[in-house]
């Protein structure tokens, strides 16, 4: 007989929402335990360092960015939960983003942290459509805060109230980049939950990006006394009688828990427990990064902070035909948030993020990869610098470049184990985070709330809801 | 345990799980949810850290009687007591 390691609780994956599930179940006394198959922590948040620098993975910025004394948000939510003063997290709000539509960007809506930013913007642009927004907005704003949607289409609901094709695009491109799993549409809950966190709350991000965040959960679950095991993947679980009654690892170490919580994703946690992979159609992203010899801004490419921008008349959020759709995009400059006393970043970022094809992507010989990858770099940042200032001379970008990288959706899957590289997992969700085992429940992406605060707020509130008030 | 040092136990549980809010002038006789800002989340909370530090037990059923402050005394001072008589 195996005598392995004995907890309360497994969680599987040292993302954000595993270490906040990890963090409230410690706090309260369990022996807890994270396992995680990658030598860092974060997911599909976390950084790396690469010649030298430091990059951040996944994060352009954190949403649902409130100020202080603003209460009651999901934001606020997680620092109380956690215990975590705010200031802690040293979140710098952004300076200001767009959404450009249009084969020159023509057609612009601007929005940063005060939502009458954008309202005044839409009733300039589109007259006839303001009340509608507003309408919306309301509507978004007596919306609970859950990730329980009823699979109902943002699209129809938007149409209720306004009937302008390209407002209505223009208001889903950035929700939809920015957490939508779900092709072309977006259920209306999940509408809901990204229409506040980007729009009515706003954009974030610590100067030192994520691993700020990073270090300060790390610290307070090895404070509560969360163990933590890295480059230590979980290889099955064993199922017995309705139950998950043991985790094998990797090395083939048999673990036991009383219970166990996995923020790897439905597919990959169905993976683990011997379901075939749902047939569902995933979204995949690559990335450019440019690291250059100095700001954005002295390139001459202002302040944005992020740009959403589409070229083509309707905005089209589906897998990609080919490798990449580089029609529409999103462009972040990292550089552009108010950070504390005006400090600058030591290099310019210049980061460009596609919709991209995994099977396109996968199985390729190691030489076409690489090629395919230099081919696209060059062509996604020509389509995405045709929403900013021409620069002069036309080559400077090229001159200011002092390194680049580029991840594609394979590079996800190596790094995260996410199904096809699917950064929003699963077109369909599972707020409630019950699996077929009666001790195994799930937590992260896949439960319907979204980006770094959603994920939280999900670990925290599995944590609560499965372990702590049972 | 007094009714005053079992209502201050509660405010030391508030002020650390919602550091943001403003305890000095809490009434011990309105509803804690109508002067500060907590959702049943924080209410889960208050409740855990009961167990937690002072191994006191709520259950669901009883959670309506933390609504105020003296309502808290009144529930839980008794609870406070038959623990220290135990040890």
């Amino acid at each position: 007989m195996n005598s392995g390691s004995q907890y309360d609780v497994a969680i599987i994956g040292a993302g954000l929402s595993g270490l906040a599930a990890g963090i409230r179940l410690a706090h309260f006394g369990k022996k807890v335990c994270i396992f995680e198959r990658h030598n860092a922590a974060g997911g599909l948040n976390s950084f790396y360092s690469l010649g030298g620098r430091k990059y951040d993975v996944g994060l352009h910025a954190v949403t649902n960015y409130v100020p202080a004394g603003v209460k009651g948000t999901p934001l606020g939510k997680i620092l109380r939960q956690l215990r975590i003063e705010r200031e802690e997290f040293e979140l710098c709000p952004q300076k200001g983003s767009r959404v450009a539509f249009g084969p020159k960007g023509e057609h612009v809506l601007k929005f940063n942290n005060d939502f009458t930013l954008l309202e005044s913007q839409v009733a300039a642009r589109f007259p006839t459509q303001a009340d509608g927004f507003r309408k919306i907005a309301k509507h978004v704003r007596e919306t609970p805060l859950s990730g329980d949607g009823d699979g109902s289409s943002a699209r129809a609901f938007i149409r209720q109230s306004i009937d302008d094709p390209l407002l209505e695009d223009m208001l889903l491109c950035p929700l939809m980049f920015y957490g939508s799993a779900r092709e072309d549409d977006m259920d209306l809950g999940q509408f809901s939950i990204m229409f506040r966190a980007l729009y009515l709350e706003g954009f974030a991000r610590p100067y030192e990006g994520v691993r700020v965040m990073m270090r300060v959960l790390l610290e307070k679950y090895r404070q509560a006394g969360g163990e933590r095991r890295m480059k230590c993947g979980v290889r099955s679980i064993v199922a017995k009688d309705g139950r998950a009654a043991a985790l094998i690892l990797d090395s083939g170490e048999e673990i036991v828990a009383s219970q166990v919580l996995s923020s790897i994703g439905i597919a990959e946690t169905g993976a683990l427990i011997g379901e075939r992979p749902p047939s569902e159609r995933t979204l995949g992203y690559v990335e450019t990064i440019s690291v250059l010899n100095r700001p954005p801004s002295a390139l001459g490419w202002g302040d944005d902070t992020i740009v959403f921008f589409n070229d083509s008349e309707r905005f089209t959020y589906r897998d990609p035909e080919g490798q990449v759709d580089a029609r529409s995009g999103i462009i972040c400059f990292p550089n552009n948030f108010q950070y504390e006393g005006g400090r600058e970043l030591p290099e310019g970022f210049f980061r460009v993020t596609c919709l991209a094809n995994f099977d396109a992507w996968s199985g390729l010989p190691q030489e076409t990869y690489a090629a395919d990858k230099l081919r696209w770099f060059d062509a996604i940042q020509e389509s995405a610098r045709r929403f900013l200032p021409p620069l002069d001379p036309p080559d400077l970008l090229a001159r200011a470049t002092v390194a680049t990288d580029m991840f594609t959706p394979t590079t996800v899957v190596k790094y995260t184990g996410h199904v096809r590289g699917a950064i929003y997992g699963s077109p369909v969700k599972n707020p409630g985070g019950r699996t077929e085992l009666s001790n195994l429940f799930l937590c992260g992406t896949d439960q319907g709330m979204l980006g770094i605060v959603g994920s939280m707020l999900s670990g925290i509130s599995m944590a609560n809801q499965h372990i702590l008030k049972a | 345990m007094t009714n005053d040092e079992c209502k201050k136990a509660v405010l030391d549980i508030i002020a650390d799980i919602a550091p943001d809010e403003d305890l000095s002038n809490v009434k011990p006789d309105l509803r804690l949810r109508d002067q500060l800002q907590l959702d049943s989340m924080d209410f889960l909370d208050i409740v855990m850290e009961l167990r937690k530090r002072h191994g006191i037990e709520v259950p669901e059923a009883d959670y309506m009687r933390l609504a105020s402050l003296d309502s808290c005394a009144e529930y839980l001072t008794p609870k406070f007591n038959a623990l220290a008589a135990k040890s």
